[in-house]
Order: structure tokens, then sequence, then C-alpha cells
């Protein structure tokens, strides 16, 4: 799924009910990660549940995987990797999330506090990406 | 007369709506809101009354001195200690806790002395003095509860030994909501020559300090727990040990006399109160503390009696739900587990309907994992917090199974 197709989606819901619902839905099309890859080098600090992010560098493109213990919080892993899969590190350095947050609709309460989550998330991704640049 | 229905009529911030929904506000153990009182008193003091400090000969100054050191007085009173010069203003609790490690501490501890905890330590108490135990060379030592959250002092007592030089433990637990039999606790470390610091964050909400009674050693507490504003805190310490204590901030308002070469320092509270203090927060934490002392402390307890009992009889029927510590003596405060919804997820859903709990582990992570979670789900009660709060949040929490089912 595109960016674009998911803001779509969003659109079309007006309760929260709706809005989480399809965020578990997401969610629940993400593969989970075995424990052996739970481990504290690819935690995301910061989150009220566990989460995890491993990044795969892959000719010019980082690829994402991404677990939690939470389900609204697997789905919003699977819209951040929607927003951040399949790119350069330069790419994912540029997007304007806050700008597409917006857009979804999900800025308040999920993206408010930085430590629900998101954001840290955003943060790990964006350090993957300065730290494949560097290399 | 207590009646808090009335009452949550005095926190403005509870009557608004949040996000387009009724404010039910079940996260008072982390912060507590405010009354208008409190909110007012800070204005007048910005407005009418402020300048800094112990320094001018002028008529603002000599104003915001009366109050700072009235609020001093005020909190004397609401902890009961007999000289307001035993009351320190920090920031936080924390703040507290670390300047007595940090004092008491580095000059008390030495190798092979042990410092006592309880298990279920808030980390403003446990890193603490984990930290300094790191540094000194001291050992810590932990004593168990039982598994429901109860004290069980037989624990406590064994744990006690001529080699503790330091008992510091909560009064009332922040995840379990257990409440520490802190006089009996103070006489026995005293037996063997310990002191004992209390943190008292918890306590302070609920049930009446009084440290006179308790005959504890140091405590400490926040002022936003119990009403009043963020960036002040309080910690008593007992007179004679505060004097002998060593300063840990320099700087202004802490000394008797300068000279290039050697300071002598002022006595306490003033040696450790370094720098400009938190003037208007300490009235405004005056101004709340004179709010809560309107009412009866017996009046206050027994309310939250009846709605710990309300609220616990309707959590116990709600299906797969666990609540965390059933202490027969226990605060408002009801941590608690649903099988197959991961706390976060619930927060999220309940916070779309208006109510406001905490997830996580509470800043005591080792007492979490302890009792086998890695994330608890926590609501707490406030002298603000009516049948209807509780009624609204046993409805989102209904709605929220619903929903994950
Ligand atoms: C039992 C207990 N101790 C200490 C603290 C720390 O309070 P503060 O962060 O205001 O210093 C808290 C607050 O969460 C607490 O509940």
């Amino acid at each position: 799924m595109q960016i674009d197709e998911l803001i779509d989606n969003f659109s079309f819901f007006d309760g929260w009910e709706d809005k989480y619902k399809y965020l578990i839905e997401l969610g629940n099309k993400l593969p989970h990660l075995s424990d052996d890859k739970k481990t504290a080098e690819w935690k995301v600090p910061g989150c009220q549940s566990q989460v995890w992010i491993i990044p795969h560098y892959e000719k010019q493109h980082i690829y994402f995987e991404g677990d939690s213990d939470a389900i609204i919080v697997r789905g919003i892993i699977a819209v951040v990797f929607i927003i951040f899969q399949d790119k350069s590190a330069q790419e994912i350095l540029n997007i304007d999330v806050e700008e597409i947050f917006d857009k979804l609709g999900l800025r308040d309460n999920i993206t408010q506090n930085r430590r629900s989550g998101m954001l840290s998330m955003v943060d790990k991704i964006r350090y993957y990406a300065t730290q494949s640049l560097g290399k | 007369m207590f009646n808090a229905n009335d009452i949550r009529k005095d926190f403005p911030a509870l009557s608004r709506l949040v996000d387009g929904r009724r404010n039910t506000y079940m996260d008072t153990a982390a912060s507590a809101q405010k009354p208008l009182a409190v909110l007012n008193r800070i204005q007048k003091m910005y407005i009418e009354e402020y300048a800094n400090v112990h320094r001018g000969s002028y008529w603002l100054s000599e104003r915001a001195t009366e109050n700072y050191e009235r609020a001093r007085q005020t909190v004397a009173q609401f902890i009961n200690a007999k000289d307001k010069r035993e009351i320190i203003f920090t920031r936080n609790a924390t703040e507290g806790i670390n300047l007595v490690a940090a004092t008491w501490g580095q000059y008390n501890l030495k190798a092979g002395d042990e410092v006592l905890l309880s298990r279920a330590e808030h980390h403003a108490n446990l890193v603490t003095w984990q930290q300094w135990a790191l540094k000194t060379g001291a050992i810590l030592r932990y004593f168990d509860l039982a598994e429901d959250g109860s004290f069980i002092f037989e624990n406590f007592k064994n744990a006690l030994s001529e080699r503790t030089k330091i008992v510091a433990v909560t009064a009332m637990s922040n995840v379990l909501g257990t409440l520490f039999p802190v006089k009996q606790i103070s006489t026995e470390a005293h037996k063997v020559g310990a002191k004992v610091l209390i943190d008292a964050c918890q306590f302070a909400v609920h049930k009446k300090i009084d440290v006179a009674d308790f005959d504890c050693d140091f405590l400490a507490f926040s002022g936003h727990k119990v009403y009043g504003p963020t960036g002040i805190g309080v910690l008593y310490g007992k007179y004679d040990l505060l004097a002998e204590m060593s300063p840990y901030q320099f700087g202004g308002d802490m000394i008797e006399h300068v000279s290039y070469d050697k300071t002598t320092f002022a006595l306490p509270p003033a040696r450790f109160e370094a720098g400009t203090p938190a003037i208007v927060q300490a009235v405004g934490l005056g101004a709340a503390l004179e709010y809560v002392m309107q009412y009866d402390f017996n009046d206050i307890e027994a309310y939250e009696k009846e709605l710990i009992n309300y609220t616990t009889d309707k959590l116990s029927n709600i299906p797969n739900l666990k609540i965390i510590g059933t202490a027969s003596d226990k605060g408002g405060v009801f941590s608690f587990d649903i099988k197959g919804i991961h706390p976060q997820d619930l927060a999220f859903v309940l916070g779309k309907e208006g109510v406001a709990i905490r997830t996580g582990h509470f800043c005591a992570e080792p007492i979490v994992n302890l009792l086998g979670y890695n994330s608890l789900a926590r609501a707490s009660l406030g002298i603000y917090t009516t049948k209807e709060d509780v009624d609204e949040f046993i409805n989102a929490l209904n709605k929220a199974i619903n929903f994950f089912k």
C-alpha cells in the first residue's frame, strides 16, 4: 500500500472505533518477529509497550521489520512502515512525517505523546537512516 | 462537610471537556489537578506580591519573603512538624531523596553498611540509593512484600540488622497501593540505630502525615501530587540531623559569610536551598495544603474507603481482570491487568472515552517485573474523584473489552 491510499482510507472514518479497528487490521498483517529478534538492540526506547524495529540495508533501500506486544501499536508500526518502506536513507530523512500524521488524522492522542511511541519509532528509523549514510 | 461532587467543581480542569468528552481523570497518582484556589493564589502572587525573597528590604520583597516563609509554616502544619526550620523546599520528592543521599548518605555510608528498601520502591527512591550504594560501597538490601502486596512485618524485621544504616521506604506504594506501617518501621529501625526516610509521595494524597507520630528522620513528598504546582516539593528532616549535614549545592542564599578562600554556611533550611527558590510554587503549595486542610483527614479517608470498596467491587465483576495489589490496608490506587489486552491498547481506547489512566511500569519497573508483567494499567483516586468518575471508568473499560473481543 502507498501512503496516499492509506490517507484515503483513513479519511472515511469518523469515530475512533473504526480508525482503531483499521489500525488493528493493518497490524494483524504485520508478520511477528521471532523471540530471538526481540532484543535490546532493536528496542525502541520510550514506548509504554515493547516495540522493536529492525533495519535491513539492501542496495539503495532500507527495509524494516517490527513488532510490538500491543495490537494498536502494531497497527501504528504498520502505518510507520508504509510511510518509510522502500526508501533510501536520504528519502527517509526528507520525509515530513508530521504532515503525514496530520493528514491521517492520527496526530492527537496517538502522536502527541512521544512516549506512546509513534515519534520514537520515527526517531529510531531516522537513526538507522542516518547511520547508514555515515557508513 | 466533605462532598466529592462539590470538591470536583473546585477543580476547573475537571469541568472542561477533553477532546469533546467529560474529563474522567483517574491518574491522580501520577499528578493531581489543581483547585482554583491554588491557581488564584499563584496569579495574585505574581501580580501583587512578587519579588525575590530573602534579599530586598523593599515592600514587595518583604511580602514575597513573608509568603514564602508562611508556606513553609503551612507545610510544617500539614505534616505536623514542630519546627518550620525542618522543612526544606525542593523541586519534588525525587530531589528530596537525592538530597538526603548526597548529604547524609555520602558522609555516613561506608563499605559494608546496609541500606534497606522494600521491593516496591519507586525509582526515585530505588535508583537513588542503588547509585549511592555503588558510590559508597554500601550494600543495598530489599525486603519482600506478600504476593497480594501486603506488608509483612517479619520480612522487614528479618532484613534489618546492626549493619543497616538507613531504611528508605514508601509510606504507600504507587503500584500496589499498600500502606506501610511507618511508625512501627521507624521504631524497629531506630532500635538498630538506623535512620528512616519515608517517601510520602502517594501517602500525602490519601492519609494524614504526622512526622511527630511517625518519628521518621526524613520524609519527602511532591507538591504536584497534593494538588499543588509542579516544580515544588518538600523534604522534612529532624532539625539536629539537618544541622549536622553538609550542603550539596552551593551558591546564593545558603551562605553565612563568603570570602575569596572560604565560606561558612547558613543554618538549615537555608543551607539546603541554594539559589533563588521556586517562590511562587512554594506559595501555591501552601494554598493547596490549606485547601486540603479545610477538610478533616478522617472524612477524606472515610470517603476514600467507601470509594475503594465501590471500585474494587466493580473491577472484581469484570471477567479476566486481575487487580494487582489487594492488601487490606491500601490507598486509592488500582493497578490491574486484563488477560489478552495490552495496557497500552486499553489506555488508547479509554483515552478516546475521556478516561485518563496510566500504563507501563509506573517508574517502579523492578516490582512490576517481579509480579510477572512488563506493563500494567493503573487507575487512581483523588479528593475530587466521584462515584460517577468510577462509573465512567468502568463503562469505558467494558467498552474497551468489547472492542478488543
Ligand atoms: C511513591 C512515589 N515516590 C516518588 C515519586 C516521585 O515523585 P516526583 O517525580 O514528583 O519526584 C512518585 C511519583 O510518581 C511516587 O509515586
